[in-house]
């Protein structure tokens, strides 16, 4: 399971999800991007360069992390928090920005630009582009800007500039249209570092690549701690690339991965960020996948208390990881996130991000049905202190005491 | 004449021999199907002809428009909200018929409601209403053909866009799925930009375009006014205009747009 994509970018074959689906301005620059990704990624000299910045830049190895309180809170199996908040910048989101500008810098690319909804992915390019001396423009949805003031303004100290996407629901969807517009308009010394597993191809398998470390360490750090692999892997899915940097290492092992979408107000109430579970196969942002839209293909507002989940697609991989009936994927309401939020911080004294939250809940509840000789290791994507504002606001209607 | 007697992709050639014979580059008029609303927008696409639209371009609305800049953005939003579907498109186009059998129309839009309608639906449809050609802005050849196959075979022709960025290797691959006409864009953007004119090269990239294809060159892409529809015409066999138009439309309403075709119309004559 581990070949895919196809040489088209498609995961499950022809009739399958990926692909490269954009305006005929963007089809040279894509392929120029794969071709110097697929020479960088075999350079010795580009993966160590690479290695050593991950390591003495970034602060890998991550830790894996058993959650002892929250694992007798659950009172099943042992939890392993993979401690992706402990990364430089607070997020996995730089594992893949690190590698994207390292290949832009490669091909003599001087401009970054991306899109960001939680503003964790702006930040961490915006922090390379520093790092790297290069100039970068960020593109957020307003709406999202008003919510997430601190990555805004830490964005801005880096030394990027913000542009406010109005257009739309003004969320991630929209920062994404318009970076694409910005590419195509500046596509001789810009680079698109798009900050999930989505988008034309070579993104989704580029992004996973780029965040496939996650995984390599965890599976290495249980089998060391446990000595045998998980029962289950657990993480928060928007476009999916935490997920699938941790899924990628196991894809060929006897694990259950499951995939947790933002269950919004519920799947029942249509505002959510569901994409497989309340959405349907279509075309959006160069792949195919599935998408929150109407029955006249017109794509729908996303609905998540947690705005890097706010995204109505997700990457093409996962839609093949579910239809194939590899991982699972279930939702996680705006409240239970919360409540999530607060057990996490009172049980194990860590404020995870509100994304990783989503995939909490679902441990605990899936913790709760094995046996304590089990373990289940959750994604802990992100922290959550970018989320402060959300959650004094929404939590004290939410009775979260544990 | 029943619409029988000039079937796509003839219409579209009869118009191009026509201007050829006339020694003008053809006009193309880009619209957006529903725009503000579905009475006006028909009402509007009828008088797009007398008012010198040798070709029209009608846009199918879709809510993530990644090619386009505000003014034809927000006209999709404004047909969005008035209820426009795609099933309302072809009929617009099948009302259109009813008086014009001679005006080539062309549907521009993106993938995703396509698909949502059903590829094969849709092109069956699409060809009994009378449409004669298809841009999909985002369905490249790579994962075209078998789209292009069944459009040819009800006679749709699958017209090409080709890019500044488009490499010379590339040409054969695109072109060999395209008929009607070539759509070049003008500049590396997206559609409406503000203030940009086609690059003074525009000449020579268009002669080296011609080496590749025997269909007419058609420019588009941020042409707004009647001197840039003039030093294009100059050089390619139509001119597209669209942002410009959509926007007159917006702001000054149905009579100041169809003044600015004439005027456009005008100004393409070489």
């Amino acid at each position: 399971m581990t070949d895919y994509p196809d040489r088209n970018g498609f995961f499950g074959g022809s009739d399958g999800y990926g692909g490269r689906y954009v305006a005929e301005t963007l089809m040279p620059l894509i392929g120029e991007i794969e071709a110097a990704y697929d020479d960088a990624r075999q350079d010795p000299d580009f993966n160590a360069e690479l290695a050593a910045l991950q390591c003495d830049y970034v602060g890998r190895a991550t830790p894996l992390y058993l959650a002892e309180r929250l694992s007798a809170h659950a009172g099943g199996a042992r939890i392993y928090l993979k401690r992706e908040d402990l990364n430089h910048t607070g997020a996995h989101k730089i594992n893949n920005a690190l590698g994207q500008a390292l290949l832009a810098r490669r091909m003599g690319r001087t401009r970054l630009i991306a899109e960001t909804g939680a503003g964790m992915h702006g930040v961490a390019v915006a922090t390379v582009a520093a790092r790297l001396g290069m100039t970068c423009t960020i593109y957020m949805g307003a709406k999202d800007i008003q919510r997430q003031q601190p990555n805004v303004q830490r964005m801005r100290l880096l030394g990027a500039r913000i542009v406010a996407v109005e257009n739309g629901t003004a969320t991630l969807k929209d920062a994404m249209n318009e970076a694409l517009r910005a590419w195509v308009a500046s596509v001789d010394d810009t680079f698109y570092v798009i900050g999930t597993v989505a988008g034309p191809a070579p993104y989704p398998r580029m992004v996973r690549d780029f965040q496939s470390v996650i995984g390599r360490e965890a599976r290495a750090q249980i089998v060391e701690k446990t000595g045998r692999l998980p029962h289950s892997l657990i993480a928060c899915v928007g476009g999916g690339s935490n997920a699938m940097g941790l899924f990628h290492a196991f894809l060929d092992d006897p694990v259950a991965l499951i995939g947790v979408e933002a269950g919004g107000e519920g799947i029942e109430s249509g505002r959510h960020a569901a994409s497989l579970n309340g959405g349907s196969p279509g075309v959006l942002h160069g792949n195919r996948t599935y998408l929150l839209q109407n029955a006249d293909g017109q794509i729908q507002d996303a609905h998540s208390i947690s705005a890097g989940l706010d995204y109505p697609g997700i990457g093409p991989e996962h839609a093949w990881l579910h239809d194939s009936g590899r991982a699972r994927y279930v939702s996680v309401t705006d409240s239970e996130a919360l409540a999530a939020v607060a057990l996490c911080c009172r049980l194990e004294g860590i404020l995870p991000a509100l994304e990783s939250a989503h995939a909490l809940a679902e441990a605990t509840r899936v913790a709760a049905e094995l046996p304590p000789e089990a373990s289940v290791v959750v994604c802990l994507s992100g922290r959550g202190d970018k989320d402060m504002a959300t959650i004094i606001e929404h939590l004290p209607a939410q009775e979260a005491t544990p | 004449m029943s619409p029988q007697d000039l079937t796509p992709p003839s219409r579209l050639a009869a118009r191009f021999a026509t201007c050829q014979a006339e020694q003008r580059a053809a006009l193309v008029t880009y619209v957006m199907a529903g725009d503000p609303d579905r009475a006006s927008s028909q009402a509007l696409l009828a008088e797009l002809p007398a008012a010198g639209a040798d070709i029209i371009e009608l846009g199918m609305p879709f809510s993530d428009p990644m090619a386009d800049g505000e003014a034809i953005q927000r006209a999709g939003q404004r047909a969005l909200g008035d209820g426009q579907t795609l099933a309302g498109t072809l009929d617009m186009v099948r009302e259109f018929r009813r008086q014009d059998t001679a005006t080539p129309l062309v549907l521009m839009g993106y993938l995703n409601p396509i698909q949502c309608y059903g590829e094969t639906r849709f092109l069956g449809d699409a060809a009994a209403a009378g449409v004669d050609g298809l841009i999909v802005v985002d369905l490249p050849p790579e994962h075209g053909a078998a789209f292009t196959a069944r459009a040819r075979d009800l006679g749709l022709a699958r017209i090409p866009l080709v890019a500044p960025t488009t490499p010379a290797e590339r040409l054969p691959a695109l072109l060999a799925q395209g008929d009607g006409f070539v759509y070049r864009i003008a500049y590396n953007g997206i559609t409406g930009r503000a203030g940009s004119a086609p690059r003074g090269d525009l000449g020579t990239a268009l002669a080296q375009l011609r080496e590749h294809t025997p269909l007419p060159l058609a420019v588009g892409f941020g042409i707004r006014d009647g001197d840039a529809a003039a030093a294009v015409a100059a050089v390619a066999d139509a001119v597209v205009v669209g942002s410009a138009l959509v926007e007159r439309l917006e702001t000054q309403g149905q009579a100041a747009a169809l003044a600015l075709v004439r005027e456009l119309a005008e100004r393409t004559h070489r």
